[in-house]
Formats: structure tokens, sequence, C-alpha cells
């Protein structure tokens, strides 16, 4: 296995669907190189990245402006 | 207030399977009614939550806004097909998340900018061509640095439009593939792919601040 079919897999890798032989490749493959080693930790770094961008922060986590209520529900009332 | 969209496609989300509650099978029946107040009561209950995740896919305030009016709207035009079977929550989740990729694609120019450039770049035996660099941005500072926070939602705002969506929705909203797939109208090959492209797009793009700090 070269760098660029250990690219290839990273996510099948994360998920744990790789059949066994290849995971076993990888890991070989891992221990020699430094430059796979860093990239498969930035890649997973990446991933928890952008879903800690996700969970709620207190400014975005407050009550629905009233200016906001107040719209929906004139849009809502020009619906009917 | 909000800029005329498309009509949202609502769709069941019957993953759940969870019964309504006795408050909510209350507040549906009063919306079937088309009871006003019970519409208020929806719109205070759910819009907080809603405009939260309207973040996550909008970066404008104003955009998040009119994607949560746009979901809210259709929501109640749908309320008749709602048949309870999953948490009300659940499935205004759903159609918010239809909101939100509505709106992106309508902002969305055509572009003829590719994911290639982001993606690592390998020899002819197929190592890496260049040093691969040490990552040291660290997630639990994303919760308290707003900068990098803001960094990392400009990366996922440059990505092309098709791996964008598929990041926000398997990695930020942690949907599952295939409802991914189903959501984007797409195949669990493409759903997979373009995923892990847009991981290794997000991770060049990111780079260059770590450098910075």
């Amino acid at each position: 296995m070269n760098c660029r079919e250990l690219t290839d897999f990273l996510a099948d890798y994360l998920d744990g669907n790789l059949p066994l032989g290849q995971r076993i490749l990888m890991t070989i493959h891992l221990l020699l190189c430094r430059d796979c080693r860093r990239y498969l930790k930035s890649y997973e770094t990446t991933i928890k990245l952008a879903h800690a961008v996700g969970q709620p922060v207190p400014e975005l986590d407050a009550p629905i402006p009233k200016e906001l209520v107040a719209a929906i529900l004139a849009a809502r009332g020009q619906m009917r | 207030m909000p800029a005329k969209s498309e009509p949202i496609k609502v769709e069941l989300n019957t993953a759940g399977q969870v019964s309504a509650d006795s408050g909510e099978a209350e507040l549906l029946s009063r919306l079937r009614a088309g009871d006003s107040a019970a519409f208020e009561t929806l719109v205070m209950e759910q819009g907080g939550r809603m405009l939260s995740v309207a973040h996550r896919f909008l970066s404008h305030e104003q955009d998040a806004a009119d994607a949560v009016q746009d979901a809210l709207l259709s929501a109640f035009k749908a309320i008749g097909s709602f048949k309870g079977e999953a948490k009300l929550g659940t499935w205004l989740h759903r159609i918010l998340v239809n909101a939100c990729l509505m709106r992106r694609r309508l902002q969305d120019r055509q572009s003829t900018e590719t994911i290639d450039s982001f993606l690592p770049q390998f020899d002819s035996t197929g190592h890496h061509a260049e040093r691969v660099p040490r990552f040291e941005l660290s997630p639990s500072e994303v919760l308290v640095n707003k900068e990098l926070r803001q960094h990392i939602r400009d990366c996922i705002d440059a990505l092309p439009a098709d791996y964008r969506e598929i990041l926000i929705l398997r990695d930020i909203e942690e949907m599952d593939t295939e409802s991914a797939a189903k959501i984007l109208n797409v195949s669990l090959a493409v759903v997979k792919t373009r995923l892990h492209r847009a991981r290794q797009a997000l991770r060049a793009l990111l780079i260059p601040f770590q450098q910075r700090k």
C-alpha cells in the first residue's frame, strides 16, 4: 500500500468498514510513514472541528427574536 | 421580509417512529384545525432551536431567519400530511434542512471551481509529493475561540456547493449516509466520495490558519 491508496481508504478506515487485510496493510504503512500518520490525524481532527462548529453556542442558542416571530406570523396571515 | 423562494418539498421523516406525547398531540390537533394561537406556540417553542440549526447552514443572520420562516410556513401548509409517527421537532428539522439547502442553492452562483486543487498531491510512486505538516488545531478550542470558529465556517462556505452540503449533513448534522443520499437525491457512493473529498479540502483550507497562529 502507498500513500495515495491509504488516503483513498481513510474514511472507510475511520468508520471501521475496511476489510481486515486492508486494515493490516494500512496499519503497517502508518507505522512506517510519518506523512500518512500526520495526514490521518489531521483528517480526523478536521471531522471533529467541523462537528464542533455545529455545536450550540450561547449566543446562537437564544430564543427566537420577537421581530422574526412577528414576521413569520404576518407571513402566515397572508397565506390565508 | 424573506425573499420569495421555490416551494419546499416536505417529506415525512419516519425514521424516528416516536409517538407524539399528549401535549404535542394536542398542539398538532390545533394546528390541523388552523388555530392561529397554536401556530404561534409552534413558532415560539421550535423557532429558537430551528434558528440555531439554520446558522449551521447559512452564515448570514438574515438568510438563517428567512430559512426558518420558509420552513415554518411550509410545515404549516403540510401539517395535514404529518401523521405524528415522528416527533414534530424531527419533522420540522427535516423541513428546515431542505429550506436551508434550497436557500444556499439560490445563493450559489454557477461555479466552475473544482475541488481538485485542495486534494493531496502524490508523486509517481503514489507517495506524498510534499511533507505533510503537523496539524495543531484543536476541536476544544472551537468552543472558546470565536475567530477559529468563524474561520472554519468560512472555509466550509468556501467549499464547492455539492461538497459543502454533504459535509454539513454528515459531519455537522450527523445525518447517516442513507438519509443524506435521500435528501440530496444522489447515490450512497456519491455521498461517500464527496464527503471524503470535502473533508480533505476543508483540511487543506484550514492549514494556512494554523500557520498564521
